[in-house]
């Protein structure tokens, strides 16, 4: 469903991404892993479309993202790091108008996916609200609400626990991996247990490489006795 | 070009859902009168026409309209929105025209604000419609120009007052070049072929005949190919 083939990109004489290169098929979720500045956001921005490929090209659904955008910008559904939103418009205002970019444009249609998103994400209370007055962690839910309001088949999320309490971060890994099933969806966290609790794949990046592809469980029997954080610092740190 | 429309609609919307936007009309319809009244002596020409409004308001576009086009691009810029944008499905194409054509809309609603003038003068006196309706026409070919100078400067940064600044700056060199002051100076330096040429290029030249009651097929060409240009600029800066 997803593919990423030989991504990338150069900024100036800085490599940020160096050949990357996975897939991940429909029940997959991708946990992506490395250190700040591997690569990562980088990565997820070219396969998304935002930024072009020095080399390289991603595609969605079999739609190459450089060669048919909007084909592949229909398959999926994108939370960008740090959940970017327009924060003088109400929630209901906000999903709205991503209702209509995505063409749900019918009164009876877009009130369907907005009330599905509302209720899978738990914003039916704060609908109303402005979201610049909503806290971080609704805040993030709307970001995601956003990403999954066409139920599209594919996912691409940039650290999508980020900044919430533990209860919080519970709640949206509960709501991740409920929508696994048929559902492609790559994450991007910081966060190892995370990796253990939701992700059936795993993908360290470090110095816009891949280090490692590979399964949580394939990874730690291959390092006996070591947990997963013991793993990443030990593939991750370099003497320079 | 469905998503072009919703997309003006968030952003037509969008200006009313702050307090700027009063505080401009307001501040846009003072100035106007004040400076028609004021400084154009308007009630004191006997003369029932919207000349002395019209002679002025280049220079207050200078001013305002940069402060409407500034956050076109960098305020999307700043909070990342337009990560948000560039991923659903749209192009870069539909996204320029979208957002200028819900500022030049904007822009639309505060020169038509005037209207108190136009009152004024048919009741004072008897205008000569032909000029009063080519001059507004002329005013809204002249803003769009403005406007699109403002977007382009807008998507290089994403510091609203840099963006102000600049955008003013590249404005005022297309008035100065009408200027007779400025095209003396250019005579002195370039030979007379290529100061004309130059001078040809003023934003005030272009829109004189628009307030002498022609509707000159020069001038709309000028500010409709000024803008597509500039627009174009702008999306292949977006674009990088």
């Amino acid at each position: 469903m997803i593919e990423a083939k030989n991504l990338t990109k150069d900024y100036g004489t800085i490599r940020a991404a160096n050949n990357v290169t996975f897939t991940v098929e429909k029940g997959d979720i991708l946990g992506f892993l490395g250190p700040n500045g591997a690569g990562k956001s980088t990565t997820m921005k070219m396969l998304t479309g935002f930024i072009p490929p020095t080399e390289g090209t991603g595609s969605i659904g079999g739609h190459d993202i450089k060669e048919a955008p909007l084909e592949a910008k229909k398959l999926f559904g994108y939370l960008p790091e740090s959940g970017p939103l327009y924060q003088e418009m109400t929630v209901e205002e906000f999903l709205s108008f991503i209702a209509d970019m995505r063409g749900y444009t019918d009164k009876e249609a877009k009130e369907k996916v907005l009330t599905r998103a509302l209720t899978i994400c738990h914003l039916l209370s704060v609908r109303h609200q402005t979201i610049e007055t909503l806290s971080k962690g609704y805040r993030q839910r709307v970001g995601l609400a956003q990403a999954i309001l066409h139920d599209p088949p594919c996912l691409v999320l940039d650290e999508p626990t980020d900044g919430l309490d533990p209860n919080q971060k519970r709640e949206v890994r509960k709501l991740i991996s409920s929508m696994s099933k048929d559902k492609a969806i790559i994450l991007s966290t910081h966060i190892l247990e995370e990796v253990d609790a939701m992700c059936n794949r795993i993908i360290i990046i470090a110095k816009g490489k891949v280090i490692v592809d590979s399964t949580p469980t394939k990874l730690k029997e291959e390092h006996p006795g070591k947990s997963l954080e013991d793993i990443f610092c030990e593939l991750t740190t370099f003497d320079d | 070009m469905k998503t072009t429309f919703y997309l003006f609609k968030r952003e037509f919307l969008g200006y009313f859902r702050s307090p700027v936007a009063y505080v401009f009309l307001v501040a846009f319809i003072l100035a106007s009168t004040a400076m028609a009244l004021y400084l154009g002596h308007m009630l004191e020409t006997n003369d029932a026409s919207m000349r002395t409004l019209f002679f002025y308001q280049p220079w207050i576009f200078l001013v305002f309209i940069p402060a409407i086009g500034m956050r076109l691009w960098a305020e999307e810029k700043r909070s990342g929105t337009w990560e948000l944008i560039f991923t659903l499905p749209i192009t870069p194409i539909q996204a320029v025209l979208g957002k200028f054509l819900a500022a030049w809309a904007f822009v639309l609603v505060a020169i038509c604000l005037t209207v108190s003038m136009i009152i004024t003068i048919s009741y004072l006196g008897n205008p000569d419609w032909g000029p009063v309706f080519t001059g507004y026409f002329g005013l809204f070919l002249m803003a769009g120009a403005f406007l699109a100078v403002a977007s382009l400067t807008s998507a290089f940064t994403k510091n609203q007052v840099i963006s102000f600044v600049i955008s003013t700056l590249v404005s005022l060199i297309f008035l100065f070049l009408g200027w007779s002051v400025f095209s003396a100076l250019l005579e002195s330096v370039f030979p007379m072929a290529v100061a004309d040429a130059i001078s040809q290029f003023s934003f005030i030249t272009h829109f004189e005949p628009f307030q002498n009651g022609t509707v000159s097929l020069q001038g709309l060409l000028y500010f409709l190919s000024f803008t597509l240009f500039c627009l174009f600029a702008n999306v292949v800066v977006l674009e990088r």
